[in-house]
């Protein structure tokens, strides 16, 4: 029984030490691969430069793990100093509840309105004119990976965007080559279908659904279109046996199937299994046809903590996150696109590089993170899912159950 | 043999040995389930009325999160999958959990490495045994495939990717990593057994058999009803060896409730599905555990 | 003590006592019967072993080998580097010191709640089967119904209760959720346990004086191994794999080991190392299996339950 308090006591000795030192902060995120951390760690050397502390709290899974530490943390009354989230609808509920930092005015001071790029980035961290987020990075999801490989074994040109990739399809079927790798992971089709919205519906029907939420588009014609579209990448992902999106990219990276339609993250894998890009894989950003990408990405919100020693270190944080310095050091370890538009990334590669061109060009969207509710977005995953496995459900049928979501959205 | 069962039927002191000790004894126990189960619940059942979508709030909306809840076809696959893992894995697991302690307790040699080696999935995490079962069962380099290049060309054994027999798949792996547990209950039941009711039937010239199912296992009621409860908790509780070997798929084809609940209320962000969702479950719980308590403690004479 | 010795004594003396307890020995090392036990044994063992040889061998080889796909191929070449890695190198976020980091935190974490929730339980058990008393039964079976819960649903319930008491992120709020989630299972485990005991036992020592506490520590727990044994695998093997409550109810800095795993495993962007994946998680299960083959020892046969009727 001694042994026992002791061990108690050395654990709650434990737990008040970490309170001592006021300028700690205590950063959540889900970024705890090697490249990830590897970034993080970037923004942990440049914030304990400012004589603060970073200490690191990294959780992975993603939101689905993250929500419930965050708001157990935030109602238990010990919240963390600062934490990662999706920007965009996410975080709303935290915000309107008076629950997170305002961070308008050092945004106004250092005038991160003309700096981030694009301004949407900013927009989904603004809730009735105040700013709560430090948007950090960009991810896109609208990329078409191709294997160099299975297209050579089944005697057809490397397809240069999408209508090309579906009519090789025969041939790499009977090249024994699986046309489409397709995880199984619900978010996955999701993923696909935003893809194949953009690059065969094109901006105006995109907008006109995603933006407006108009219902008649979603069960229009030029709708239609995608969804047949949607019926071919399904008979092209049949008999794609694999869960995760990695073991998807692997199969590209290994030339067994043709290719995946996957986010621009899927980059890390073809650098790991040193193949290059161009010789031995190509990339098409929205499928080759509307060169469009979304900007989700990942961006950072500060609880409203008691100490005020602690927000001053929670404002230099948020501060340090946008600088021109860390979103360099960060983002070229992370293989994301910057927030700025005034920063040179010479280091990128030549995926990373188109991801770039059309970012100056300003073919962007919103990501469904900014526009959806999570709500409304699991019910898209539902959906997607289901229909590229259940070879029953007609795409007429699916166009309608969408168009009711899209309908009852919010 | 009916002496023994009467005397530990009828002769259980009730009230014969009121005791202050006992009750104080008990407080923690009424504490927890006062405030932490019946407190939670209560919460939860309130709380599946409202609007609630990240944060709880008291944002009444009546039973539209029911209405939800029963117009989706996700938890109606849920309910599906859940009364056929159910019911297979409860026979499963009580069948192959008893033969193999009994096996066990045979007085054979290497018992220790054979409990352990039945014991030990119980042990591992399953966000990656998970992920091991799904690469034994996947047709491209899994059991299929050895099966075939052995020269069975028309095998075929695909669990997790066919619609129709996923939920069978996901069983596979449960019993894997559930019946060691319940070998182990047994395993303790028979080891309580009387030695002398071994030794009665051999003497009479019953079969070991006949004393396994006539005599061993109506006395070993309490242990299978603690067993019982353990396993139907486990198909309630079912969500991790899910999520892990096929995250609801294909499709939508082995979705569970309790994945349901748990994807509502931090992926969906809408707590208030969640709650209705958890509602019915526990409804459903309370409408199996009642008659039982009912049972149990109602007729007390009960022999 | 003295009944019990008294019944031993009469366990010594009952005659045929010595002579082992189940059905007829076994006479030859090869008779049907054997073939028939481990044959059954063995052919289960594979079963249950076949995902273990995968992730061995799996986790034995190379990145490049993985690639390959063949899961049942032993390694072509053996490297101990995903073990190194997942005990001492893995980053998880800033910390690159693998699973080693979150260790002792586990320890600290699961000795106090196994050695807790077990005491609680079993003294609730131990009152349920023989000291019943007005009420009881009502509070077992919500105890029971706590059973079913899912937990994801009651951690906000319990985050205002830990709130309320002001251990909200502490250890012994940790401590707490564990003990109070595995009440039920081994409340029942017990009570049903105790309930077998027979009540000759019980009624001597009362005769004799003895009070709850006196018959729960001399005749209760020395009869009970086997099912301490139970109950020991059940809550080892909760709290050391729980992750949840782990990473929801306290801070990084005494986050279990489970976190590091999780955070090896679940990286949803990035490269899967699935061999440092299988290295993590056999590392973070030798724990409850070095517990389970040790307690094994006391998975004896219930020494008093012949004695009563001698």
């Amino acid at each position: 029984m001694n042994t026992f308090k002791l061990f108690l006591a050395g654990a709650s000795a434990l737990a008040l030490s970490t309170t001592v030192n006021a300028t700690d902060l205590e950063v959540t995120h889900w970024w705890t691969s090697g490249g990830e951390a590897a970034a993080v760690a970037e923004f942990a050397r440049l914030f304990d430069a400012t004589g603060n502390k970073w200490v690191d709290g990294a959780i992975a899974g993603g939101g689905g793990t993250a929500r419930p530490v965050m708001i157990s943390r935030i109602t238990g009354g010990d919240p963390m100093a600062a934490t990662q989230f999706n920007h965009g609808r996410q975080a709303e509920e935290l915000v309107e509840a008076g629950l997170m930092l305002d961070l308008t005015e050092l945004a106004e001071k250092e005038g991160w309105k003309d700096i981030v790029n694009p301004p949407s980035l900013l927009d989904s961290c603004t809730l009735d004119g105040k700013i709560y987020c430090v948007p950090v990075n960009i991810h896109s999801p609208q990329w078409l990976w191709l294997s160099h490989a299975a297209f050579e074994k089944a005697g057809v040109p490397v397809p240069n965007n999408w209508d090309e990739y579906v009519a090789a399809a025969p041939k790499l079927r009977e090249a024994g080559i699986q046309p489409l790798a397709l995880g199984q992971q619900p978010w996955q089709s999701n993923l696909l279908f935003g893809a194949v919205q953009i690059g065969v519906g094109g901006l105006d029907l995109w907008k006109q659904i995603n933006l407006e939420k108009n219902v008649d588009a979603a069960k229009g014609p030029e709708m239609a279109k995608v969804f047949q579209a949607m019926a071919d990448a399904r008979e092209m992902a049949d008999g794609s046996n694999v869960q995760d999106w990695n073991q998807a990219t692997n199969m590209v990276i290994t030339g067994t199937a043709g290719g995946q339609i996957m986010g621009d993250w899927a980059q890390g894998e073809f650098q790991v299994a040193n193949q290059v890009a161009g010789k031995d894989y190509s990339c098409l950003p929205g499928l080759g046809v509307h060169e469009y990408l979304s900007t989700g990405g990942d961006a950072f919100y500060f609880p409203k903590l008691k100490d005020p020693e602690k927000a001053a270190a929670q404002l230099e944080l948020a501060s340090m996150m946008i600088s021109k310095e860390a979103q360099v050091a960060f983002n070229l370890k992370k293989g994301s696109l910057p927030i700025r538009g005034d920063i040179d990334l010479a280091a990128a590669n030549d995926c990373m590089k188109k991801g770039l061109e059309i970012l100056k060009t300003g073919n962007l969207l919103p990501s469904g993170d900014q526009v959806f509710s999570a709500d409304t977005q699991t019910q898209f995953n539902d959906l997607m899912v289901e229909f590229m496995n259940d070879k029953s459900i007609t795409p007429e049928d699916a166009q309608s159950r969408y168009a009711a979501i899209v309908e009852s959205a919010d | 043999m009916t002496t023994i069962r009467a005397t530990a039927a009828t002769q259980r002191p009730i009230s014969l040995f009121r005791n202050k000790a006992a009750k104080i004894a008990a407080i923690p126990m009424i504490l927890t389930a006062l405030v932490v189960f019946m407190g939670g619940t209560i919460w939860t059942v309130v709380f599946s009325f409202t609007k609630s979508r990240l944060l709880p709030k008291a944002q009444f909306i009546g039973l539209d999160q029911y209405e939800r809840l029963w117009s989706s076809s996700k938890w109606g696959i849920a309910i599906e999958n859940m009364v056929i893992y159910g019911l297979c894995s409860l026979v499963f697991s009580l069948v192959i959990g008893f033969v193999l302690a009994a096996l066990l307790d045979q007085k054979i040699r290497f018992e220790n490495t054979f409990r352990s080696i039945m014991l030990y999935p119980f042990a591992l995490s399953f966000i990656v045994t998970g992920l091991v079962w799904q690469w034994i069962l996947n047709p491209d380099f899994g059991i299929q495939k050895v099966v075939r290049s052995m020269g069975w060309e028309s095998f075929s054994f695909d669990p997790l990717n066919n619609q129709e027999i996923v939920i069978y798949g996901i069983l596979i792996a449960g019993l894997w990593q559930g019946t060691g547990l319940i070998m182990c209950l047994m395993l303790a039941g028979l080891r309580g057994i009387d030695e002398d009711i071994w030794k009665a039937a051999r003497v009479d010239g019953i079969p070991a058999w006949k004393t396994y199912i006539f005599i061993v296992i109506p006395m070993m009621r309490a242990v299978f009803v603690t067993t019982l409860v353990i396993i139907a908790s486990g198909i309630v509780k079912l969500y991790d060896l899910v999520v892990a070997q096929t995250s609801g798929g294909p499709g939508i084809a082995s979705e569970v409730p309790a994945k349901y609940v748990y994807d509502a209320m931090f992926l969906s962000q809408n707590l208030g599905q969640g709650f209705a969702g958890s509602t019915m479950m526990l409804l459903a719980v309370l409408i199996v555990l009642i008659p039982w308590a009912y049972m149990e403690f109602g007729g007390r004479q009960r022999d | 003590m003295t009944e019990v010795t008294t019944l031993d004594t009469r366990l010594a003396a009952s005659p045929g006592m010595v002579d082992g307890p189940r059905g007829a020995k076994p006479k030859r090392a090869i008779s049907p019967r054997n073939v028939f036990i481990y044959g059954t044994l063995l052919l289960f063992s594979v079963y249950y072993l076949l995902p273990l040889y995968v992730m061995i061998v799996t986790s034995l080889k190379g990145m490049p080998e993985i690639r390959l796909g063949n899961i049942f191929a032993p390694p072509v070449e053996i490297t101990f580097e995903p073990w190194v890695k997942a005990w001492a190198t893995a980053c998880t976020g800033l910390n690159c010191e693998g699973l080693s980091r979150g260790f002792w935190n586990s320890v600290q974490i699961t000795v106090p709640s196994v050695v807790l929730s077990i005491a609680i339980a079993s003294v609730n058990g131990y009152a349920l089967a023989n000291w019943r008393f007005k009420g009881a039964d009502v509070f077992f079976t919500i105890l029971i119904f706590g059973a079913f819960i899912p937990y994801q649903v009651m951690l906000y319930p319990i985050v205002i209760l830990l709130r309320e008491l002001g251990i909200y992120g502490t250890l012994w709020g940790l401590i707490l959720v564990h003990t109070i989630f595995g009440m039920p299972i081994l409340t029942l485990l017990f009570r049903n346990y105790f309930t077998t005991v027979p009540q000759e036992l019980f009624k001597a020592a009362r005769v004799d004086g003895a009070g709850f506490w006196g018959i729960y520590f001399k005749i209760m727990l020395p009869m009970s191994l086997p099912i301490f044994v139970v109950a020991i695998i059940i809550q080892i093997t909760g709290i050391w794999n729980d992750f949840l409550f782990g990473v929801v109810y306290t801070k990084p800095d005494v986050y279990p080991m489970t976190v590091q795993l999780n955070n090896i495993v679940n990286s949803v962007q990035g490269v899967k190392e699935y061999n440092v994946n299988m290295a993590a998680t056999i590392i973070t299960g030798l724990v409850p299996l070095f517990i389970y083959f040790v307690s094994g020892k006391l998975f004896v046969r219930g020494i008093a339950a012949g004695a009563v009727k001698g």
